[in-house]
């Protein structure tokens, strides 16, 4: 999980252009790391590429914070 | 016979990242040695195909322009711009398309006024707003070129209103090859089989729609950025000289399968 959490942050510091220290379990993708939406389709999308796996629409609109991802991410491999 | 496409300018409108196929075709032209300038539907963009253009060998001096598609003065503006700065284009590919994406999937019938409307704004009609302000540029003659895709000839499930947005595109773009064609400029569309771009996940169950292809297209894989580019660089190229008005699937060959 921590392996996952640190691949996931170097893709979201990567795309949004945030600095580490914000990007916690906890951050929200629209308010905490002020993604728009496109910008969540990409991390979507950067993250299905990273992880080789696919995220579907209901699941990616399930993922809000960077712990949903995370988790997602876990409970798939 | 010269194929190569230096010392020629070409507009790539609509690059969002390094997914769309855009940029693909922005690669191959550029690659057969064009000069390519860009334009961006807002400053959202401005950054990362400024980031991209700068991979490009030559490419830190790339030019970006904003233009918003849905106004008329903001496209007249923008070439006027481009004009100023570069002089004569010989080319431009028309990468834009939107819809809202709770109209992409479910049933067509349920397609509201406004939304309908929008996708044909941004997707059908700016290409004759475009082609009209770029073709004074065009004194070389030239080659336009737009994308347009399978769910404007036939049904595919959610593509629903963009469908009938790339039908009314299709129609635009034969109707612009008839006007432009005795001022030597062609005008083309490429019908990409599903590319996983930014703009093909707004549409419902996108990777499904890719398995499909996979499972079922003559070359039993889905095509890439490079192939669409390569098909773009021939658009443009002298190659296709006596090719206008028409729509080049460059899909696998799925069009042709029915079962």
């Amino acid at each position: 999980m921590a392996e996952t959490f640190d691949r996931v942050k170097k893709i979201i510091v990567d795309r949004l252009d945030v600095e580490e220290s914000k990007v916690t379990m906890e951050a929200s993708f629209k308010e905490d790391l002020e993604a728009d939406s496109l910008d969540v389709v990409e991390l979507v999308m950067e993250l299905e590429d990273e992880f080789d796996m696919e995220i579907s629409d209901e699941e990616a609109e399930n993922i809000n914070t960077v712990g949903d991802a995370v988790n997602y991410i876990s409970s798939q491999s | 016979m010269n194929f190569s496409l230096e010392g020629r300018t070409y507009v790539v409108m609509g690059v969002a990242n390094k997914r769309s196929i855009a940029w693909g075709i922005a690669r191959s032209l550029h690659e057969a040695g064009a000069r390519l300038i860009f334009t961006v539907a807002s400053e959202r963009f401005e950054k990362s195909v400024r980031d991209l253009a700068e991979t490009l060998e030559g490419g830190e001096e790339s030019l970006v322009y904003e233009c918003d598609v849905t106004n008329d003065e903001a496209i007249i503006q923008t070439f006027e711009n481009i004009q100023k700065d570069v002089g004569v284009i010989h080319g431009l590919a028309h990468c834009i398309a939107f819809a809202n994406r709770d109209e992409l999937k479910d049933e067509f019938l349920n397609t509201s006024r406004d939304g309908f409307l929008t996708a044909h704004n941004i997707s059908s009609y700016s290409l004759t707003a475009v082609a009209r302000a770029a073709q004074p540029l065009m004194t070389d003659g030239g080659s336009i070129l737009t994308l347009t895709y399978l769910g404007g000839e036939q049904v595919v499930k959610n593509y629903n209103v963009m469908g009938v947005a790339k039908a009314s595109l299709d129609a635009s773009m034969k109707y612009l090859a008839n006007d432009l064609g005795k001022r030597n400029i062609r005008v083309n569309a490429i019908s990409a089989g599903p590319i996983r771009t930014l703009s093909a996940k707004g549409v419902g169950d996108f990777n499904q729609i890719l398995s499909v292809i996979e499972e079922r297209a003559p070359l039993r894989r889905a095509v890439t950025q490079e192939e669409v580019g390569d098909t773009a660089y021939y658009l443009m190229s002298d190659l296709s000289r006596g090719v206008t008005g028409e729509i080049i699937h460059v899909d696998s060959g799925f069009n042709i399968v029915s079962y």
